[in-house]
């Protein structure tokens, strides 16, 4: 393979290399490049969201208001959601496509560079837009990061514009990752790479897209119809003009719930990659797995009212909700199934992404079966919008998300920069992430059971125990980060050189080019066998 | 709890199963209530919860007898299945049973919380930012409810008391063993009315009526929360039922119905500037203070200072129309239904010359009422 390989690299690299300094990572349209900007950027979101997290968990670590107002703290629940949906995990996903798909499909670049650039430059000003309106008069947007009316529009503070606008940004700059993921797909494949050969990942990444392209302008028309309540007289959710504040409440989750698979199917392609890596063994039910993606992603869409089971619905509303909801716990059941009996009678180690790949699916798993819980609507007249809602979407986005993307770092890094990362450091980052973040959210399902609404400043006295214990868990997952950062600086500066192909039981196109990759691959088409 | 965290995330689910044990004591689970419908979704809940055990068991019992058994450390080869049509068929039917078992239980309990017909007892009730009304329909009777903890407490200037949080001015009271119905709507926002001891929440929902109900089976003093974020205070603004017998009930509405008779009269006599300043700052501290803040200065730009404000030195006109009628479109309420023309008279007055506003006019019931008949 190398041999068919060398040649068309080696040309390339000498008349093409990266232009120096700023304007490289300003006018690229290299997907390569690309990449690894959505990673960092998304990196410095996750920090920015997690210090607002922290500083929601001290002022909750002790009952009473100590740290902040009220005010603020609904700013720093808002922003916190805000920031780690749209600017933490989807960008970083993107991140990971705009690496890993040409290289796993054998394409040289994405099918729309110059495109590709622009997708990503319009992040930094749309999150830049967002975060400047904390320092404006009145304070930035504190209706919650499912923002509903009339708290967003009649009653919201004058930053909601610019609010507005961040959101018509990023979703744009989602649309048009979107599409330049399903062309690149659909037509840059190698020749040979059917369908049904993609790896996982691919596929995941190819229903992900068309789920954006479906819902993201649904998420722009609910905030146009925002900007023109609050701007222009009309009163689609206001009930004294004939409005109704629940019709937002369908369109938000309208695109709200296929949203949350769009944080999380792309994690299911990751796992799936890595688990048979490490077993040494082919990833079972191939087929099951890619069609229970594809049925997770259409159920996604008849499922959003189950957010929604308080607001009044007629009776039947509910149930077919709620019958819809439970469904999905079939293909997911089957997803989960398939990969542990991947690692059945495999030949097992330990590495810093299998270990994250195994936290992933237990953990994914329990915040799975507190969905169930939710799904059952008497039930969830209970739970709803109470910390037990909080600890379950933490459990799916936290672990889910979250530790697929680490996972895929770790497995993807030493082919994107040439060097291993310290898998001492990197197994510190594990442990402690994983006692951190279930010190952090674990508890968080006994006082929504208990009866703590989520989004207050201050609570009860029964609920101070587990609070305070959170907190220390939130504190420890945060600071724990760092360490990543600075274990992902070191192997990039100074670690050990990878070989090609890294892991040993790893399979894949992007293992049969060289460590670190080149910066131009498959100018030439691999052959598929 | 125990110290059994280092096994990971099996002891998670074990202390789940433990915490579950002691739910009643300990507060780390939910409560069993006290109607019948409570006791149902508590059913509901722990079936679910179990069966999600059990699945967990099986799942993460093979998962992790692979991590021990199958290692490469341990010399374990790896075989090279990767389908079984006959299995993949089996734990896609196997859940969807499951599944259907767990939606009919829950189906009938839905039905049953659906069905508001024949109700003894209805009670309007409407989230305001950020308290309750409660409107006994037919009954004449109708007050505002709010947090009572004092805010020494809050800021921490004091101890805080058992029910921090959870205590309000004036509880909802009502009878036992009788069908309460409940029409919940909002003023401003959206807010969420809930006492998990009866299973209730309910969105309350501005220009729109939600019904739900409820039979007590045991007297006593229920607490909840608003659930749905209204605003700078959702975090404040409890919900307290106090359920009794029938007789104390009855009571309870007579003695109610002549308090507001009582009011009304008020409304037929004159008082002097520091009566009218004494029943103001009260007035105030309680409705107003929230958001104009207890010294007037506000919270600018949300909420605009009283201190010193134009409307608030100069025309009075404009002051009891804004008090009265609100100001659209904003967090400002029309108060003219909330509060009897007596207290409103009292609060501008005080506003007008507290905190060095001392413009000196005493503003009479009369000029809210003349203003009214407008
Ligand atoms: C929920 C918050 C809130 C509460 C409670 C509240 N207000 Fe207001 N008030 C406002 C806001 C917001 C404005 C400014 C509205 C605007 O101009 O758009 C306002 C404006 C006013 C003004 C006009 C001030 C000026 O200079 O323009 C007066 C007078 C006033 N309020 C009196 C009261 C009184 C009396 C009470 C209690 C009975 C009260 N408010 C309770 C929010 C509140
Ligand atoms: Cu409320």
């Amino acid at each position: 393979m190398s041999a068919v390989l060398d040649n068309p690299i080696h040309d390339e690299h000498e008349h093409h290399g990266p232009p120096k300094g700023i304007a490289r990572w300003l006018f690229t349209t290299n997907h390569k490049d690309i990449g690894s900007m959505y990673l960092w950027f998304s990196f410095a979101m996750f920090l920015i969201g997690g210090c607002m997290a922290l500083t929601i968990r001290a002022e909750l670590f002790q009952p009473g208001l100590q740290l902040v107002e009220p005010e603020f703290f609904n700013q720093m629940t808002t922003m916190h959601g805000l920031i780690m949906v749209f600017g933490a995990v989807m960008p970083a996903f993107v991140g990971l496509a705009n690496w890993l798909i040409p290289m796993m499909v054998g394409a040289p670049d994405m099918a729309l560079p110059r495109m590709n650039n622009w997708s990503f430059w319009i992040l930094p000003f749309a999150f830049g837009l967002l975060l400047s309106t904390l320092f404006m008069e009145g304070g930035g947007p504190n209706f919650g990061w499912t923002f509903y009316a009339p708290l967003s529009t009649t009653y919201a503070p004058d930053t909601v514009t610019y609010f507005i606008f961040g959101v018509h940004m990023m979703g744009i700059s989602s649309i048009m990752g979107a599409i330049n993921v399903v062309a690149t797909i659909l037509n840059m494949r190698a020749p040979g790479m059917t369908l049904m050969k993609m790896p996982l990942f691919v596929w995941t990444w190819l229903i992900t897209a068309f789920l954006l392209i479906a819902v993201m302008p649904v998420l722009a028309g609910v905030v146009t119809m925002m900007l023109m309540d609050v701007h222009f007289g009309t009163s689609f959710f206001d009930a004294a003009g004939g409005g109704d504040p629940v019709l937002f409440q369908h369109v938000f989750w309208f695109f709200g719930h296929p949203e949350v698979y769009i944080m999380i199917l792309p994690a299911f392609g990751v796992v799936s990659q890595i688990i048979p890596t490490f077993s040494r063994k082919p990833l079972f039910g191939y087929h099951s797995m890619v069609y229970a993606v594809a049925s997770i992603a259409i159920l996604s869409f008849i499922v959003w009212a189950h957010h929604m089971f308080t607001v009044g619905m007629p009776l039947f509303g509910e149930l077919f909700f709620m019958y819809a909801t439970m469904l999905i716990a079939v293909p997911t059941g089957v997803k989960v199934f398939n990969w542990v009996t991947t690692m059945f009678r495999g030949s097992l180690t330990f590495e810093a992404p299998m270990l994250f790949s195994i936290a992933f699916v237990i953990l994914f798993t329990i915040g799975g079966f507190s969905g169930l819980m939710l799904a059952i609507a008497p039930s969830d007249f209970q739970y709803h919008d109470t910390y037990f809602v909080v600890a379950h979407f933490h459990y799916v986005l936290v672990p889910g998300a979250i530790f697929g993307i680490f996972a895929a770092v770790y497995y993807w890094l030493p082919k994107w920069c040439g060097n291993m990362y310290s898998e001492t450091l990197a197994k510190w980052h594990f442990w402690m992430s994983f006692v951190g973040m279930n010190l952090a959210f674990f508890p968080m399902h006994f006082l929504g059971l208990a009866g703590m609404p989520r989004r207050i400043p201050d609570y009860a006295l029964q609920f101070a125990d587990f609070n305070s214990i959170s907190s220390v868990g939130a504190f420890t997952f945060g600071a724990t980060q760092l360490l990543f950062l600075y274990l992902v600086i070191q192997a990039i500066r100074s670690g050990k050189p990878a070989t090609d192909q890294v892991w040993e039981g790893a399979e894949g196109l992007e293992w049969t080019i060289p460590s670190p990759a080149p910066y131009h691959t498959f100018s030439t088409p691999p052959e598929i066998k | 709890m125990r110290s059994r965290l280092g096994l990971g995330a099996l002891s998670l689910l074990l202390s789940a199963f433990y915490a579950a044990d002691v739910s009643a004591e300990y507060g780390v689970n939910m409560t069993r209530g006290v109607t019948d419908i409570s006791h149902s979704v508590y059913d509901l809940h722990m079936t679910i919860f179990w069966i999600c055990v059990a699945i967990g068991v099986v799942v993460f019992g093979v998962m992790f007898y692979s991590i021990f058994k199958h290692r490469k450390s341990k010399g374990a080869v790896a075989s090279n299945f990767h389908d079984n049509t006959t299995v993949e068929i089996l734990w896609t039917i196997v859940p969807a049973i499951i599944l259907i078992v767990m939606a009919i239980p829950a189906t009938t309990v839905l039905i049953d919380m659906y069905d508001t017909s024949d109700a003894d007892v209805d009670i309007k009730i409407t989230g305001y930012q950020w308290k309750w009304r409660y409107e006994y329909l037919g009954q004449d009777v109708n007050f505002f409810s709010s947090l009572s903890t004092p805010k020494d407490e809050i800021y921490n200037a004091a101890q805080k008391n058992e029910n921090y949080l959870l205590e309000v001015d004036n509880a909802l009271v009502v009878p036992i063993n009788k069908k309460i119905r409940f029409l919940v709507t909002a003023n401003d926002v959206i807010h969420s009315w809930w006492v998990p001891d009866f299973a209730v929440k309910r969105d309350a929902i501005p220009g729109f009526i939600n019904e739900s109900w409820t039979r007590i089976n045991e007297p006593g003093i229920y607490r909840g929360q608003c659930t749905e974020l209204c605003g700078k205070d959702h975090g404040f603004m409890p919900v307290v039922v106090r359920a009794v017998e029938q007789a104390e009930y009855d009571d309870w509405i007579i003695q109610k119905q002549e308090q507001a008779k009582a009011a009304a009269a008020l409304a037929a006599l004159t008082f002097t500037l520091e009566e009218q300043m004494q029943r103001g700052e009260e007035v105030y501290l309680k409705t107003c203070a929230a958001c104009h803040q207890p010294n007037g200065a506000g919270i600018p730009p949300a909420f605009p200072a009283l201190k010193g404000s134009d409307i608030a030195l100069n025309d009075i006109q404009k002051h009891i129309e804004v008090v009265v009628d609100g100001i659209a479109g904003s967090a400002m309420q029309a108060y003219g239904d909330q509060l009897s023309d007596v207290d409103i008279a009292a609060v501008v007055t005080y506003e007008r010359n507290a905190w060095g506003n001392d413009t000196g006019e005493n503003i009479s019931a009369a000029d809210v009422v003349d203003y009214r008949n407008k």
